[in-house]
Parts: structure tokens; sequence; C-alpha cells
């Protein structure tokens, strides 16, 4: 049986601005050559009405997250969220990020493993 | 990995490397003499921890198997792309030798030194061409239009340079009580997050925007500012000072504006003349008058009142200067002259744009201006900042001057919380800028009047100490007034990035006698050097930094080959060419320009950091209340009025329009109705990619792959009108050449304009001509102009200009 999620990254995406530091970060502390990664950010160009639109940005974390764990272990902050230049990727356990995520909109909880 | 073996070394992230202007502290993880990860730093106050991803790719860079590890010599053509290896003891030997031939024929101003984007390469490349005794330093781009006009622009009305207050002044940042929140900002024409421009850590606006900044955003691209902003003004390219005129006029007409600012600070009460429309001045009322006093109307004793600017005070005791009115004034030599007050003639400038017009001009719906003319006057306090599309047009220092003029009439100068004064930090600075001198500077003063463009340019001959870079290109054809013979080009891309016209630039380094560039990796401008020096990264390499706080030093960490740091490289040939150089080793030459604050290089590389006291001058805040702007301590600006300047002495002096206005650029569907036939869609170039600095890291695997292609972006409307779907390459063309890219279908932009990537060339293709590694293909500069600078030489039209668009067929679909 596969073990039950602990931990996860809660993104606060209304202030994610794209910047990619976050994914760069997974791919320098575990080697993942270009192309592979702990997360990807997508961009996300959403029409409105009266031809306007509205651009966001979405963290995404993929098969390769290992939530950092040699890290974490070791009591430091996972790479992408201290590296994250806009400051809105938060890790913890989930039911404390889920107490997190009540307290403003467009906010995520993943819980990638 | 064995963690013991590893050490940590506190360093600054300038430049080369991430390629910007910021000073991240990072903590470079060295093991056996190599990078094995590079982290921000937690305990620094410009980035609490956090890194961009161009510094977090550092390990794919410093050990890149194509990082130039060896002086090069050219043994092809140029632009053959053949080279081989030399020592470095003879690639001096052969630069001294050329360089001190073509000084000994031509005199030492017919070399250029060419710098690329700013950065720590300024002082060094200063250095090196002071020694060599050439004036000539030139920021390649047209008009100089990056920064440079912006800090010139400052001078002028303002006698120093301002940013938007993020507390970086103080060591809490945020959480010190000194602090105050902008309750809005302005970001015109800035996507400052991606790159950290211009000195400044982008996100730190993200930072203010969580805690409740409200954002006003100029920019005809929906950013992720626009998107989020309380009002998006979603204007022309080009019409930023019409924009500016308009909130300035809400602001004075609802009475919005700061009337004691206006009434101590400012040169609004200064005569001016009806007969001339110049300012009145001592020397007309009195023969032994002093030309540099200025007259206002006393209203307490009923006649006018000579203002003593290098004194910053009134001639009499008791004096009322009146700000509106018309007065009959006697002069020296009996004769009468009607005078009005600058502020009267200044009002009449605004009023010249009633939101209707200026609707009509920027394309923004005039109650959209209305609104955030208001919500910006009314929020106390409140910032502006603005980005290089404000240099990147011809009127650019008009158009600084509407927008200056915001920041002063509402209050908001040198305020917490509003637009500081920026100051290098502890006064250090290491060479001339305007504003600032430090102890790099062209030692014979007469060889100055040999500079390109200062005869013709007011700002040039002031305090904007470049060469000027249309009239250089031009000069290398004309050979007049004196032959230019070779260029020293330092991390500066001629032919793939700064340059305009690359094929003009390609054409003139054909023609000259000698090149030598200094660069980390092969581009296409380096094909053309004779020599080609390798430099290093910051993490190679010992600097300073005070731009413009902290104070901070650039600690070596590691070696890469042979590979040299700009500032070695330089202080061994300047010592070569002049006999005299003052330091015989750069800690000296750092200590020297660490000497105001008080530390060594060694002390302040101990403390890592450090940031003025509040008391100092080069610390906020109200220092035009406190003495501390002007060299002579009186209360003021640094301008020759002493005060913040709506009617422009310099301008007057420099013999243009010394009032704010909108000039209308020289290639745009309204200028140009003729040309827009043809080339319909608004060409803007320049968005800026977090993956890229400019024309670098393309070759950088992580950042690659995060922006891949050459992107020009097009409306879904325009895309469908040209039958060009997502995904397809696409040409853009005008009357002055064609680039092809990747179209990205999107409503970022509006349907009358394509926003192209700049600084493209693929380092994957071949070196040699024809391909010069695919940058004739994709270098958008080939359709943008040199030779469009300014009146007053800075500036030039870059994010507006005109072309047509379709698609790629048959073999050209593809990339290469
Ligand atoms: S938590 Fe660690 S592994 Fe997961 S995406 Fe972030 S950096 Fe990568
Ligand atoms: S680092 Fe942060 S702000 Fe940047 S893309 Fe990743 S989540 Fe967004
Ligand atoms: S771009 Fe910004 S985050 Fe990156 S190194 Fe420069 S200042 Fe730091």
């Amino acid at each position: 049986m596969a073990k039950k999620p602990e931990n996860g990254l809660l993104i606060d995406y209304e202030y994610c601005t794209g910047c990619f530091a976050c994914q760069v970060a997974c791919s320098q502390e575990h080697h993942w050559p270009a192309g592979m990664g702990g997360i990807q950010v997508l961009e996300i160009v959403q029409n409105l009405p009266k031809g306007k639109a509205y651009l966001n940005f979405l963290p995404f974390p993929t098969e390769l997250c290992i939530l950092c764990f040699p890290r974490t272990k070791k009591g430091l902050e996972p790479a992408c969220v201290q590296h994250c230049m806009a400051g809105v990727i938060t890790y913890g356990s989930l039911p404390d990020l889920a107490g997190e995520l009540g307290k403003k909109p467009r906010m995520v909880l993943w819980s990638p493993r | 990995m064995n963690s013991e073996n590893v050490h940590i070394v506190p360093t600054t992230t300038w430049s080369a490397g991430p390629g910007c202007h910021g000073g991240c502290g990072v903590l470079a993880h060295i093991k056996d003499g190599q990078l094995i990860k590079l982290e921000g730093d937690p305990n620094h106050p410009w980035n609490q921890g956090r890194l961009c991803a161009r510094a977090l790719a550092m390990t794919q860079y410093v050990n890149h198997e194509d990082r130039i590890t060896r002086p090069l010599k050219r043994v092809g053509k140029r632009g053959e792309g053949k080279w081989e290896e030399i020592s470095w003891e003879k690639a001096f030997d052969y630069i001294e030798k050329k360089m001190k031939g073509i000084r000994e024929d031509h005199g030492p101003e017919s070399i250029i030194f060419s710098m690329g984007t700013g950065r720590d390469i300024g002082p060094w490349i200063c250095m090196l061409a002071y020694a060599f005794g050439s004036p000539n330093v030139m920021f390649s781009l047209s008009g100089s239009a990056c920064y440079g006009p912006r800090l010139s622009a400052c001078n002028t009305f303002q006698g120093c340079y301002c940013v938007f207050d993020a507390g970086q002044w103080l060591p809490d940042r945020y959480e010190d009580p000194k602090f105050k929140l902008p309750e809005t900002i302005i970001i015109w024409g800035y996507n400052i997050s991606a790159t950290c421009p211009d000195n400044l850590f982008g996100h730190w606006i993200i930072d203010m925007m969580k805690r409740g900044t409200q954002i006003i955003c100029v920019d005809p691209r929906l950013s992720f500012f626009a998107s989020r902003s309380k009002h998006w003004l979603q204007l022309r390219p080009g019409t930023d000072a019409a924009l500016a005129m308009g909130m300035l006029n809400v602001i004075i007409n609802e009475d919005l504006y700061d009337h004691d600012f206006l009434e101590k600070w400012t040169n609004g009460a200064h005569l001016i003349r009806i007969d001339t429309g110049k300012l009145l001045r001592e020397i007309h009322l009195e023969a032994a008058g002093d030309p540099g006093n200025f007259v206002v109307w006393d209203e307490n004793s009923g006649t006018p009142a000579i203002w003593l600017s290098s004194q910053a005070e009134f001639k009499a005791l008791n004096v009322k200067a009146a700000l509106s009115g018309r007065w009959e004034v006697t002069l020296a030599d009996g004769s009468r002259v009607s005078c009005r007050t600058s502020w009267d003639a200044y009002c009449e400038a605004v009023n010249k744009y009633p939101l209707d017009k200026v609707a009509e001009i920027t394309w923004v719906p005039a109650d959209k201006i209305r609104k955030a003319a208001r919500l910006y006057a009314k929020s106390k306090p409140a910032a502006i900042q603005w980005g290089v599309p404000i240099d990147m047009t011809p009127a650019v220092t008009p158009t600084c001057h509407a927008i200056a003029s915001l920041w002063a009439l509402t209050g908001n100068l040198d305020i917490p919380g509003g637009n500081v004064i920026a100051k290098f930090a502890f006064d250090a600075v290491s060479y001339a800028l305007p504003g600032a001198v430090g102890p790099i500077g062209l030692k014979d003063k007469d060889m100055d009047a040999k500079r390109v463009g200062v005869k013709e340019y007011g700002p040039y001959r002031t305090f904007h100490w470049r060469a000027q870079t249309d009239m250089t290109l031009d000069q290398i054809f004309t050979g007049k007034p004196y032959p230019i013979k070779g260029m020293w080009i330092q991390t500066a891309g001629l032919l793939n990035g700064i340059g305009l016209d690359p094929k003009k630039w390609k054409r003139a380094l054909e023609k000259l006698d000698f090149i030598a560039a200094v660069d980390l990796f092969h581009t296409p401008t380096t094909q053309y050097a004779d020599i080609l020096l390798p430099a290093a990264t910051f993490l190679e390499k010992n600097g300073v930094r005070s731009w413009w706080v902290p104070l901070q030093t650039i600690n070596k960490a590691i070696t890469v080959d042979q590979c040299k740091p700009d500032v070695e490289i330089n202080f061994e040939l300047a010592r070569r060419f002049d006999p005299e150089f003052k330091y015989d080793t750069i800690n000296k030459l750092f200590d020297d320009i660490l000497k105001p604050s008080g530390m060594t290089f060694e002390q302040l590389q101990q403390k890592g950091w450090a940031i003025p006291p509040v008391s100092h001058p080069s610390a906020p805040y109200h220092r035009h209340e406190k003495g501390q702007l002007r060299p002579d301590g009186k209360p003021g600006f640094k301008t020759p009025t002493a005060k913040f300047e709506l009617y422009s002495t310099h301008r007057e002096d420099w013999g243009l329009d010394p009032l704010p206005h909108h000039e209308e650029p020289p290639f745009t569907p309204v200028s140009r109705p003729d040309l827009t036939r043809n080339y319909p869609l608004i060409l803007s170039t320049g968005r800026r990619s977090p993956a890229y600095f400019h024309s670098e890291h393309r070759n950088i695997p992580w950042l690659r792959q995060l922006d891949p292609d050459p992107i020009v972006e097009i409306h879904p409307e325009t895309a469908a009108a040209h039958d060009i779907g997502n995904g397809e390459w696409v040409w853009m063309e005008n009357w002055l050449g064609r680039c092809k890219m990747k179209a990205k279908v999107t409503r970022i932009v509006p349907p009358w304009m394509v926003m192209a990537a700049h600084g493209w060339w693929y380092p994957e293709k071949k070196a040699a001509e024809p391909s010069l590694y695919g940058v004739w293909e994709c270098n958008v500069n080939q359709l943008l102009p040199m030779g469009h600078q300014g009146k007053d030489g800075q500036g030039a039209p870059i994010k507006h200009l005109l072309c047509k668009i379709y698609k790629a067929v048959g073999k050209e679909e593809r990339n290469g």
C-alpha cells in the first residue's frame, strides 16, 4: 500500500511572477538535466470579457518532486521554497498548510508524494 | 557528497554570471576548488536568501565547455572563426604594441572603448581608456538609450537620481519604523521582476504588494503587474510623455498637488521674460549681476528680488515670491520688459494636454488616465518606478521631466515610501557618472574636448561622460573630425545585442585596424576581433559595489583555468599605457574607491556589506531639507538653482525646450502614415525574459529550456489575419531589414503591436560567416535604425518601430 502523504507545498499563485527560480533551484539541488525537474511553472492567460485577459503563473510539482527530503531532514527549507523570488511557496505538513490555505484566495496546496 | 570538504564563500552577484545589475548576497559552495552549488544568503538584506534562475544556473555557467579559458588570437579572416591560443604575456604585448602604435600615429582618441550593459565593467573600462588617454568610452546603444539618459535627466531637473523606496537603506527593511509602505506604486514600462535592472531587486515590489501596495501599471503589454493593477494604462509605445502630461493636467487642475513643495523647493516663482521667452537673470537687472542668479517677484515689497543660486537664498530678507502673475521689470539699460512666472509657463505647457487630446495620442481612455492620476496623487506616500522604455525614445529628457514632475509636485521626493534620492552607499563611487565623481577619471581634462558628441550635445558636455554612440559610428566611416582606428570591446554585443542596425556595425568593425575583445564566451561580435581575452565570472574575482546600497565586496571563490577578471586585465594594460598610473596593486585601487566609507577593502570584505547610518548623506530621507544633497551643505537640490527645476535652466542653456512635452517619435503610425501603409504593425522589442540577460545565457541548458526560441508575441486576431498559428516561424520585416522568430499567439499583446524578443543568436550554430551563429536570421535589431537619437543626443526609437509579418514557408519553416 502506498505511503500516506504527510507534507506538501502551499502556493500563493496570486504573487507568482513566473520567474522560474524554483525550477532551476530544483535542477541545481537534485542535478536534473535540462528538461527534467521537480517543478514546472505554467503560464496561464485567461481571456476575460470585453477582449481583456489575465496572466497567471502556476508552479506545478512533477513526478520528480521528492519534497527535498535530504534538505528537510537537515532542517533546511526545500530548494525551491528558499529561492522563490516572490516567497510564494511554503513547505509544511498538510494539515498545517490546509489551515493556511483558508486565509486568502488564489492559493493551491500540492501534495506531490 | 561529503559536506565536510565543502567550504562556503559568501559573495555578491555582480555580474558576469546572472548578468543583472543587482547585488544579491550568495553563498558559493566550493569543493576541491570547484563550484558545486550557489545559494541565496538568507542573512543578506538585499535578497533574504532568494535567488533568480540565472544565478542558480551558475554551476552550468562557470565550467561550460564553450567558456573561453585562454587568450585567443585570430588566425583566419575576421568572421572566419579561426583562432589560436596564446599566452597572456604574448596577448598583453601584442595589444600594447598595436594600441600604442595607433596612439602614436593618430592620437589616443582614435581608439573607442565599447561597453555593453553597465554592471561592474564601467569603472574598469574607464580606467583603461583614461590610462590610454582616450576620452571615448562608448556605451554602445544608440542614444546611450539605457539608464544613462534617465540618470542624466534626473541630474538636469533635480540634481540626483531617485528610485522607489523599498526600505533598502534600512537593514530591517519593511519592518523598520522609519519606513512607510507606499500606498501606490506606478510601474512605468517595466517588467522589473524578470531581471533586476537598474540596481534594484525586482521582487521588492512584490514584497510590498503582499503588504498592501496597489499598482498602477503603464505598459502596452499585459504583464504580471498589469494583470494585478488597480489601473492598467495600456499606452501606445512612445507616448509616455503625453500620458504624464495628462496626469499632471489632472493633478494641477484638480488641485491635488503639494503647494508647500511647489513654493519651497521648485523654481516655479522664477521669472521668465516675455520678450525672449527665457529666464530673467540678475545680469539683466544689473550689469554686474551674476548670470547664474535668478529673479522672482516679491509680493511683500512689490519689486523684483534676486535668488542667489549658489547660496540657495534670496539676496533680500522677507521675500514672498509670487507664483503666478505678470509684472513689468526695469532692466539694467533702463528698458522695461514684461515677465511671468515659470509656474505660469509650466501650467500653460501642461494645459496643452487636456485628457481628450492625451487619449488621442496615447490610445488610453481619458477616464482611466483621470482615475490613475487621482489615485496616485491621493495616495500618501506613493512612488513611481520607471523602466528602460523611458530611455528608448528620442525625447527621453522631456519625458523624464514630465514624470519627475509627478513625484515632485505630489511631494513624494525623498520621503519614506516615495521616490528616494539614490546616492552611492557612503558616497563611495569609482568613476565619473552623472552626479558623482570617483578616483577614476581622465587625467588630461583638455582631452575631454575631443570626446565624440561633447560639442554637439549639452548633457554630454555637462555630465554624461560618454562618447555619443550614433556619432561615433558615423565617424568610423567619415573619419571626421578625426579618424577612428581601433576598438576595445569589453563584454559588449555590437552584432548580437546592444548594436542597432548590426550590419552597419559589422561594416564599421571591418574598417578598423585593430579590435580587441574581452568576453566569457564567443559571440557573433567576438568573431570580428583580432584578439580575444577570457574574462571571469563574479565567482572568480574580487570587487566592490556601491550602487546604491549596501556597500558590498565581491569575493573570489574559484579560479577557472586562465580566465582573468576584467579589473585585472584592464589594470595590467593601464599600467603599460600610463607610466604614471597611480596604483601598484588592485587592492589599493579598491581602497581608494572605498575611502569615503572609512573602510579598506579588507575591512569591508570582513563585514561583507555595510549600510550607511541614517544620519549619513547617502541615506534617506528629507535630505533637501537637511542640506545633505548639495556640496555646500545648503538646503535644496544639486541643480543650478538649488531647486527642483520645473523650468530647466540647463535645457535653456543647451538651446532646448526647458518645459516638459511630448514629441512624436520618428517611426509611428502617427508620424509616418506613409510607411504604415506597408508596415502596419507597431514593432516593439526588448520584453524581458527571466531566463536571459540581454544576449547572454542561450548556451546554458537549464536556462535555454525555459525560453528555447526567439519569440514574437502576436495577438490572436492579428495572427489569424495573417494565417499564422501558434508556434509557427514568421518573418518580421521593414525598410531596414528582417528577422525570423517563432510566433507566440497570445492576448498579452494588443492587436496593433507585436513584441519581439531581443538579443538572440544561436550559440549552437556555426561561428563563421555567413552564419555568424545565426545572428543574421534572428537578431531583431536589423529592423532598428541608428542615427535617430534625441535632440540632446540621448534616447533612441527602440520600442516603437513599424513592421509587417508573414509566415516562413518551405525550408524557412524550420529554425536553421
Ligand atoms: S521541494 Fe525540492 S524536489 Fe520538490 S520541487 Fe521543490 S526543490 Fe524540487
Ligand atoms: S520561484 Fe516562485 S515566483 Fe518564481 S516561478 Fe517559482 S513559484 Fe513563481
Ligand atoms: S537578477 Fe536579481 S536575483 Fe538574480 S542575481 Fe541579480 S539581483 Fe540577484
